[in-house]
């Protein structure tokens, strides 16, 4: 399955997010202006605190944004609510995150089945960990696998609904740098196999080496977008 | 304030719902104990009280006639202390503007001096004066119940004259606590009363001139009351001495000791049950906030906190909902105690309740609570004691699965993702599951139990006036008389059927057990008065033999085939071998009963009758009352609706007043239990749950995984506690049935509906408080933070 390549998927405008914490107001979005096309893997750069997560928490549904709009194939997800937001996430996006999330009373077929369960045209669950090469370890559950192979399992949860998207918030940032090389050529070998359209946060500068784009996001605003001509297979690097 | 102590505060109030959930079930348990125990208490203490101050008298006994003489013999019976002989009647009263028949006992008051034995507490006015003809002082639940004061008039038929009475005094006696017809077991102030009156007058009246009728007497210190009684009785037989019997066996005494049995039986049951799911509840919380503070323990060993001090940490938690808990259910038991209080005064006729609350009580609910608390948390307390510092900085490790035993059995391709979830987290934590399934269990069981004794009281009913008594009225004579006296009555104006019965005092006797009863004779061919088998059905009297209610049977260890010996009590005494042909069941009271012939012949004054069952027009009901009122030789007439009315109104009210404390106290443990339990199954979850929603899952779909365990024990617990309810009403109809109340064990559907709907109930309401929070899930929150 191969998406137009010049197809838009989010399209963001203005986009600006202030939490009240406590009673301290805090801007971790000032007005992103952002593209993101049909099938290419960007790579969200930045410091902690540079607005980085809530952008993607934004553009997943499950945040919303305090001014500006962001379009999903042109329908706003700004002015969505609760049960839109839902479907949303239901049949279009993946996820993917820091600490795995995954139920640990479910084994790692049946954390992928899930997803499949609630989806409209997924692969099947086997299918998806053996595309992160867990087949073997399918009737595992979380407490006998190691942390890469739960967040090999938690990346096969995410695209067996063959998403349009597929967001992931620091994904190596619990492993150690061999277990991060395996994870990041699941995620490389499903964009390019899947054709979804895969950002992944990181304040790893070396990861970045393996995007189409990298966007570096600093204090709420995009500094610098950045076209990499030379991508990098996941094994060359190292941290 | 110590800052760890300020934790506690802190910690209690982010808590606040689950403290409030179990708060209440200590409310609950502490309230029924402080309540139960202090009525009891008072109860008891009024009681000793009243009887030592108004002499309330150790033996009592009725005789035909006995002349003053022999009143002086008694005296000389060692044990005995002292003896005032008395002369008592019943009598027909009329009361202006109330046209049921009305019966009183008239009891005779000295003629010098006041009584020495079971006098009176006058509440009103003052004792007759024996100068003064016609005066009467009325008992005071008599009085009130007609609204009549001292100067009010009524009239009463003594001696077979019809007499005009001046009330001068309206009393109480320690020997008309409650106030009960002869043969009833139920008051009805408005149809029997109490009067006390000069004896001089009375003696005149029945021929008891130097002579009485009844005797009461007190005991020397350290006597044998079965000595006593025996030389009693051989004394006062050759006079028609009726059978001596001890304060134990007195009606009024009786009925309230067996009322305070009953009273400190619940005392008990119901606050260990409702402590014990308390103690429960403060485990399980605890250990989820040990849990949850697992870094918190961490850094306060570090700096130096002893394990000692954390664990009294969490203790004193604890002690602080305990005792907070115990401190306003003591509260709310000042307000239901007076309140219990009252209504044993409505039936109880005290002169004056002293109701406090005895520091003992108090402390005793304090420490009972506090003790239930420690216990709980004691056990998840010392979790955080064996925890090692660096151990505990660590996050925990994640929980083990495994498939269950239910989906290994090959079941597991029939249940979707969030089934599977919901299985295994119940057996994973099945000691959890199993006892939270035993707390919600017990809720319903407490349930089943209070509506138990609604059903029984109404299955009694239906037996009792509904199979074996069908007659619309009872007509007794003053004594025996000839059986043509039955076509008299048949032949008045509104009787459709009239039914002849004959009931004589008797001792039964079987080796050293002994009972004293009356034998009621009826025809074979009864069609009003029915004796029915344990199977509920009617059954033929048999021509020979004497049949015993089933109780009887028991006390007297007999059974059908077995011989029994019988005296008789009236007049001339003396003794028959009978078999016992069946056994009868019979609710209300014990009985014995013979063919109309069978009693004839063994009671050996011929074909006589004691009275009559009638079948009336209820249009001709007011005009028979008046003819049969006129009939010197009719003793008492009485209505089976008032009899059920009055049953049901003595049972109603004070059955009413009890479900509804049950089925309350039951919601709130009911509501405790599952609160907690979602509440924790939230805590422990909230992060799976939250990464489903981020996956796409709706809060509905969410919702069905923390529910959907929920409801699972739910309903694994309705059917486990309609059967310990079952239990709880069979061991509470066995505990509490005495002589007098025999309790089947009937529990209808509706019963067990309203049971199970009480606590379907709660789980909804307890879903609805948690939902909230389930759709205010953190979904960001969750997914930066690792477990």
């Amino acid at each position: 399955m191969s998406a137009n390549r010049s197809e838009t998927v989010f399209r963001a405008r203005g986009l600006t997010k202030v939490y009240t914490m406590g009673e301290v107001e805090v801007h971790a979005l000032r007005g992103i202006d952002l593209d993101l096309y049909a099938g290419e893997l960007v790579v969200l750069l930045g410091a902690s605190g540079s607005g980085k997560s809530t952008l993607v928490n934004i553009l997943g549904g499950l945040d919303t944004a305090t001014a500006g709009n962001v379009f999903y194939h042109g329908t706003d997800l700004t002015r969505a609510g609760d049960r839109e937001l839902t479907e949303y996430r239901r049949h279009n996006v993946g996820f993917v995150f820091q600490f795995y999330n995954l139920i640990p009373s479910l084994t790692a077929l049946e954390n992928v089945a899930l997803v499949t369960e609630i989806a409209e045209r997924p692969m099947s669950p086997r299918e998806a960990l053996q595309l992160v090469g867990l087949g073997p370890r399918a009737e595992h559950f979380p407490s006998q696998l190691s942390g890469g192979e739960q967040q090999r399992v938690a990346i096969a949860r995410a695209i067996a609904k063959r998403p349009q998207v597929l967001l992931c918030d620091e994904p190596t940032g619990a492993l150690d740098s061999q277990t991060g090389i395996v994870v990041l050529e699941a995620l490389e070998r499903v964009n390019r196999e899947l054709g979804t359209t895969t950002v992944i946060i990181t304040h790893n500068v070396v990861q970045g080496e393996i995007a189409e784009r990298i966007i570096h996001l600093k204090d709420g605003q995009i500094t610098e977008t950045q076209r990499n001509e030379q991508r990098r297979a996941p094994g060359e690097l190292t941290w | 304030m110590k800052t760890i102590n300020i934790k506690i505060i802190r910690d209690l109030k982010s808590m606040r719902g689950q403290v409030i959930a179990i708060g209440f079930v200590i409310v609950a348990g502490v309230s029924v104990y402080v309540t139960m125990t202090s009525v009891s208490n008072t109860l008891q203490r009024t009681l000793q009280l009243y009887y030592a101050e108004y002499a309330f008298a150790d033996g009592f006994a009725s005789i035909r006639r006995a002349p003053n003489a022999a009143g002086e013999r008694l005296r000389e019976i060692a044990g005995i202390n002292e003896v005032e002989t008395r002369v008592s009647a019943i009598v027909n009263l009329e009361i202006a503007d109330f046209a049921d028949p009305v019966m009183g006992l008239i009891v005779s008051l000295p003629e010098e001096g006041r009584p020495q034995l079971n006098r009176l507490y006058m509440r009103q006015g003052r004792m007759p004066d024996p100068e003064r003809e016609g005066e009467a002082a009325l008992h005071e639940a008599f009085a009130r119940a007609h609204g009549l004061e001292p100067g009010d008039q009524l009239s009463a038929v003594i001696g077979g004259r019809r007499r005009a009475l001046t009330v001068v005094g309206i009393a109480l006696s320690p020997e008309f606590l409650y106030q009960v017809q002869p043969g009833s077991l139920f008051p009805d102030p408005e149809r029997f009363g109490v009067l006390w009156m000069s004896r001089g007058g009375l003696e005149a009246a029945y021929g008891m001139t130097g002579a009485f009728n009844d005797v009461s007497f007190t005991l020397a210190p350290g006597a044998s009351v079965r000595d006593v009684l025996d030389r009693v009785d051989l004394l006062l037989r050759p006079y028609g001495g009726q059978g001596a019997y001890a304060r134990a066996d007195h009606m009024s005494h009786s009925l309230i000791s067996e009322e305070l049995n009953q009273l400190e039986a619940v005392a008990f049951l119901l606050p260990l049950i409702m402590l014990s799911v308390a103690a429960f509840l403060l485990n399980i919380v605890v250990a989820r906030l040990i849990t949850l503070q697992r870094e918190q323990i961490a850094v306060l060993k570090a700096f130096g906190y002893s394990d000692l001090a954390v664990a009294t940490h969490y203790v004193k938690m604890v002690l602080v909902v305990a005792v907070f808990g115990a401190l306003a259910g003591t509260a709310l038991a000042v307000w239901m105690g007076s309140a219990l209080a009252e209504l044993y005064l409505e039936y109880f006729h005290f002169p004056f309740l002293d109701h406090r609350l005895d520091a003992t009580v108090v402390v005793t609910a304090v420490a009972l609570a506090g003790g239930a608390a420690v216990v709980g948390a004691a056990l998840s307390a010392r979790r955080a004691l064996s925890l090692a510092p660096a151990e505990a900085m660590r996050p925990a490790p994640p929980p083990s699965y495994r498939t269950t035993l239910l989906e290994r059995f090959g079941l597991r391709k029939h249940f979707d993702q969030s089934t599977r979830i919901i299985l295994r987290n119940i057996e994973r934590q099945w000691l959890k599951a199993s006892i939270t399934v035993l707390g919600i269990a017990a809720a319903c069981g407490i349930l089943v139990m209070g509506l138990f004794w609604g059903d029984a009281f109404r299955h009694i009913v239906r037996i009792q006036f509904g199979i074996a008594q069908r007659e619309d009225l009872t007509v007794t004579f003053t004594e025996p008389t000839s059986a043509s006296a039955i076509h008299e009555l048949a032949a008045l104006p509104g009787v459709h059927y009239a039914e002849p019965f004959r009931i004589f005092a008797v001792r039964l006797k079987n080796g050293h057990r002994w009972y004293d009863a009356a034998i009621e004779g009826i025809p074979v061919e009864a069609y009003l008065r029915r004796v029915i088998d344990p199977s509920l059905k009617p059954v033929q009297i048999p021509a020979h033999g004497l049949m015993l209610t089933t109780t009887l049977a028991e006390i007297l260890d007999v059974r059908p085939g077995e011989q029994l010996a019988v005296e008789v009590m009236t007049g001339r005494r003396y003794e028959r071998s009978v078999v016992v042909s069946g056994v009868a069941e019979q609710f209300l009271g014990v009985g014995a009963y013979m063919s109309l012939d069978a009693a004839n012949r063994l009671a050996g004054d011929g074909d006589a009758v004691s009275g009559a069952y009638l079948l009336i027009d209820s249009r001709y009901e007011q005009q028979l009352n008046r003819a049969l009122q006129d009939r010197p030789r009719v003793a008492s007439i009485t209505a089976r609706d008032r009899m059920v009315e009055s049953y049901m109104s003595v049972a109603a009210e004070t059955l009413l007043v009890f479900t509804v404390i049950l089925s309350l106290f039951a919601g709130v443990i009911a509501l405790g239990v599952i609160y907690n339990s979602v509440r924790i199954s939230l805590s422990e979850r909230d992060r799976e749950l939250a990464s489903m929603r981020v996956l796409g899952f709706t809060r509905g779909e969410v919702s069905y995984i923390l529910l959907g365990e929920t409801a699972l024990l739910v309903l694994a617990a309705i059917p486990v506690g309609l059967a310990i309810g079952a239990g709880l009403s069979a061991l509470s109809a066995q505990s509490l049935q005495t002589e007098m109340y025999r309790i089947p064990v009937v529990l209808t559907r509706g019963t067990f509906a309203l049971s199970a709907a009480v606590v379907l109930v709660s789980t909804l309401l307890s879903t609805v408080l948690v939902r909230r929070r389930l759709h205010r899930l953190d979904l960001i929150g969750v997914l930066k933070t690792r477990e």
